[in-house]
């Protein structure tokens, strides 16, 4: 055991009632990459036979200088960044960033690219619970579930990749619009894919909901109060799990989020359980938004996509070839990007694993001086150790999988 | 001072009115800038006052304002859960002492936060209990988030110890 750890907590009493059973405390390292946990961390865990007595959280080991590299580039430089930052709901950070910088531009979206926003939003949250809870199973030792999961989600890719032709960082979301509108044929076989998602939630709900290992090792287990949720500013579907029906969606509404007709489900003891309860819930309000944007896409028709503001405006490609204002403003889009007023700014939406906020300064130039990405998988990890002290080493497992750390967020 | 219609820089113009600097409610996010010495006294106000309770320490961030004195900015985010409210508050610190009080006491969830400003700006938070760095490893040299620290920076990655 390296001297810079603090691992002295006690057992709470208790617990504590198996007398000459105890044995010297073990110090066992899990981690940094481990068949156990998706997600590249460390656990230096002090052990007591199989009991956790304290633990020490390593992050860092995916930190590639994200908001270094943003305060060096353009604004628009940063977009591609953000899609690597929450690499199963990469469109979720980039409606992020791009409604921070909307915030400090001070633009508004056209009604269409808000809706084709909310549709990626939720696409990207789905496939964000289904790789939660499929990968869950996984580390159960549950293969089929898994493997229903992981289809669900190669659909949900499907849909995006025929939004913006890539299925995993997406690169969709522009500043003042999206990258373009979706074809005609999208409804059609957005519906029947759909169907297809629905089929096989049901066919999860099957295998795992009641399935008595699942449920053994889920109750009880990785339980938190709601003053510590609070206190730790944990957000998403762990505090909701609490009973604490907090939802940036619905309390500080953004795009047209309070024209759509949702639930925030909650949960009530606040163990594992609940947490996935809450996650299949939150896929079932996905797919209802989902059905929703597709009828009001469909019902607004075609459309402008993007915002009409000299700043952030892309010339049509067919000018830009034949005259030479618009050849100037693309040389200018491509190779400066817009200038950002000067000032401060923070916006938060609901990601799918909390609070995901972006707090931006600028210094009127074309370059950011800060680009803060507030990741709720870092906050959220914090009090894994009080989640954990006194359970099972096997605890540790689902509890850490319905944290959702996702390494490219957590450590930047 | 102005309290542009925000409850939370009224409450502090009345109570805290001294360690106040500034205010500002641009593109329509409350902002106080706080004495850095009163920082905690502060912060302990805005989460126990019956008209703020701002009971969830959001984000805690800082900002290198090279060339400016006080270079740093440490930049906290406040929400208010019942109130659903939000406030940044924010404190200056300077170059040659980068040190300001810490919120473990008040918000664990200061923590972490503040782990990762000491490793990537240097600014030391006074009473913290485990301030080590978070993202970086223990043999890093300098702070990287560091107007001044070059972005083409190479350094020898060390394994680890144990």
């Amino acid at each position: 055991m390296s001297s810079d750890l603090h691992l002295h907590a006690e057992l709470p009493p208790d617990q504590d009632q198996r007398g000459d059973l105890h044995t010297e405390h073990q110090i066992l390292n899990m981690g940094p990459s481990h068949p156990a946990t998706h997600g590249t961390v460390k656990f230096v865990i002090e052990l007591d036979g199989e009991q956790v007595v304290d633990l020490d959280v390593q992050v860092g080991y995916l930190h590639r200088g994200f908001e270094k590299e943003c305060e060096s580039g353009s604004w628009y430089q940063c977009i591609p960044y953000t899609d690597r930052l929450n690499y199963n709901s990469a469109i979720l950070c980039n409606v992020g960033f791009c409604l921070a910088v909307e915030k400090l531009l001070q633009i508004e979206t056209p009604e269409r690219c808000q809706w084709l926003r909310v549709l990626a939003s939720e696409l990207s949250r789905l496939g964000d619970h289904l790789t939660r809870t499929g990968a869950a199973c996984l580390e159960l030792q549950a293969m089929t579930p898994f493997l229903y999961g992981i289809e669900a989600r190669e659909l949900t890719w499907d849909l995006q990749e025929m939004l913006c032709g890539a299925r995993v960082t997406s690169n969709y979301i522009r500043i003042g619009g999206v990258k373009h509108d979706i074809a005609p044929s999208y409804y059609g076989s957005a519906r029947e894919k759909l169907a297809k998602i629905r089929e096989l939630l049901k066919d999860f709900d099957d295998v795992v909901t009641q399935n008595r290992i699942f449920v053994d090792r889920m109750k009880g287990t990785g339980v938190i109060s709601k003053e510590d949720c609070i206190k730790y500013a944990v957000t998403g579907p762990i505090l909701r799990s609490v009973g604490v029906p907090l939802d940036v969606r619905k309390d500080e509404p953004y795009l047209v989020y309070d024209q759509i007709d949702f639930d925030v489900p909650v949960g009530e003891v606040g163990d594992n359980y609940d947490r996935y309860l809450v996650c299949v819930e939150e896929m079932q309000q996905s797919l209802r938004i989902i059905d929703q944007c597709l009828a009001k896409l469909e019902q607004l028709g075609p459309g402008p996509v993007n915002c009409d503001d000299p700043r952030v405006r892309w010339p049509a490609k067919g000018r830009v070839f034949n005259a030479m204002e618009e050849l100037i403003q693309q040389f200018k889009s491509v190779t400066e990007g817009p200038r950002v007023p000067k000032g401060e700014g923070y916006f938060a939406i609901e990601s799918a694993n909390g609070e995901l906020g972006f707090y931006l300064v600028s210094d009127g130039s074309a370059q950011p001086v800060k680009v803060r990405c507030r990741p709720p998988s870092f906050i959220n990890l914090a009090p894994l150790p009080l989640m954990v002290r006194g359970a099972m080493l096997a605890d540790l497992i689902p509890t850490f999988d319905f944290i959702n750390m996702i390494g490219g967020e957590c450590d930047r | 001072m102005e309290d542009f219609g925000s409850v939370a820089l009224r409450r502090l113009i009345e109570v805290h009115g001294a360690a106040l600097q500034a205010t500002h409610a641009n593109f329509g996010d409350a902002t106080a800038l706080v004495d850095p010495a009163r920082i905690a006294d502060v912060m302990r106000f805005l989460r126990d006052d019956a008209e703020c309770q701002f009971d969830m320490l959001t984000d805690l961030t800082a900002v290198d304002y090279l060339g400016e004195q006080p270079r740093f900015e440490v930049v906290y985010h406040l929400y208010s859960v019942p109130r659903n409210k939000r406030l940044r508050v924010k404190a200056r610190v300077s170059e040659k002492t980068p040190e300001i009080a810490t919120l473990c006491p008040l918000w664990p969830s200061a923590n972490w936060m503040e782990r990762e400003v000491w490793d990537l700006y240097g600014i030391r938070f006074a009473g913290h209990p485990d301030l080590r760095r978070i993202l970086l490893y223990k043999q890093f040299e300098g702070h990287p988030l560091r107007k001044d620290y070059p972005k083409e920076k190479r350094q020898p990655l060390i394994g680890p110890q144990n």
